[in-house]
């Protein structure tokens, strides 16, 4: 069967968010569920992570700033934030909420900034990839979404 | 002639999870092997869907972890109620603690499943669970 090339484009972002780790089997999990009942249900399923995360994050920020050294409250939502990932395959996330959890359990404040700020920076990047790449699959049309390229 | 067991309507599941998209993941995975399902963000509403619907409920699959009400709190709930307790229930949970699979296990649970479930963990256990169901 011939790609088109948008159907290769398509292809080729997916590999290189797993190869680069943004992603991990979870997802492969997730898009194996679509099908002709549920259409757009990755789709659809990202765009509740992503709400549902930046919700999370919003929490987390106040609460990080609201209630200073509150670790446990502060772990409580990551665990939450952690669970969203895992669902979903966002494993460079997933990785992040971990160590946050991992600093947090040490009481170093100032550790759990920084891993925050390199968790809303995961975030962002997989948010503009993921978008990218759910775009070229809308281009590419419907055929594409389940199929297995040759090769991978 | 076929000689498997058809059930009349496919069973119904009742899916509890206070996370909106492992909601929307375990409830895919059930209907895709089509089953009837029931969402419900916590344990207090699933209590309230089991009180008015119990006897239509096939299996109850909950999170462990939940605000408020516990999986295993729904658990002790389900198994101490005469009406409700034949009712098979399975635990999730992205921790995988020995003790408290332990702990749900002896109170009753049918199985515990570490999160993220995958098709491969329901179609199991429903298989399993499906014959014990008439």
């Amino acid at each position: 069967m011939e790609y088109s090339n948008l159907q290769r484009q398509a292809a080729s972002l997916k590999k290189s968010l797993f190869d680069q780790g943004y992603l991990d089997e979870q997802f492969c999990q997730i898009e194996y569920l679509q099908d002709e009942a549920s259409p757009n249900f990755t789709e659809e399923v990202v765009s509740l992570f992503f709400e549902n995360s930046t919700r999370l994050m919003t929490n987390i920020e106040q609460a990080m700033e609201k209630n200073p050294r509150d670790f446990s409250r502060w772990d409580v939502n990551m665990q939450q934030l952690k669970g969203s990932c895992s669902s979903i395959g966002a494993s460079r996330m997933k990785n992040e909420c971990t160590s946050f959890r991992n600093i947090c359990g040490d009481e170093n404040a100032e550790g759990c900034m920084r891993s925050f700020q390199n968790l809303k920076r995961e975030h962002g990047v997989l948010r503009q990839k993921l978008e990218s790449y759910f775009q070229v699959l809308r281009q590419a049309g419907p055929a594409v979404t389940a199929a297995r390229p040759r090769g991978m | 002639m076929s000689t498997t067991t058809v059930t009349p309507e496919p069973p119904h599941v009742l899916a509890v999870d206070d996370s909106i998209v492992d909601r929307a993941v375990i409830s895919r995975l059930l209907r895709s092997s089509k089953y009837r399902v029931t969402t419900v963000d916590s344990g207090k509403r699933a209590l309230e869907v089991l009180s008015l619907d119990g006897d239509n409920v096939h299996m109850i699959i909950t999170d462990y972890c939940m605000p408020e009400m516990s999986g295993y709190e729904l658990l002790k709930r389900v198994k101490e109620s005469t009406e409700l307790r034949e009712i098979p229930v399975v635990l999730m949970s992205s921790e995988n603690s020995p003790p408290r699979i332990r702990r749900c296990l002896e109170e009753g649970a049918e199985e515990f499943l570490i999160k993220p479930v995958r098709a491969s963990d329901l179609s199991r256990l429903c298989s399993r669970l499906i014959t014990t169901l008439r």
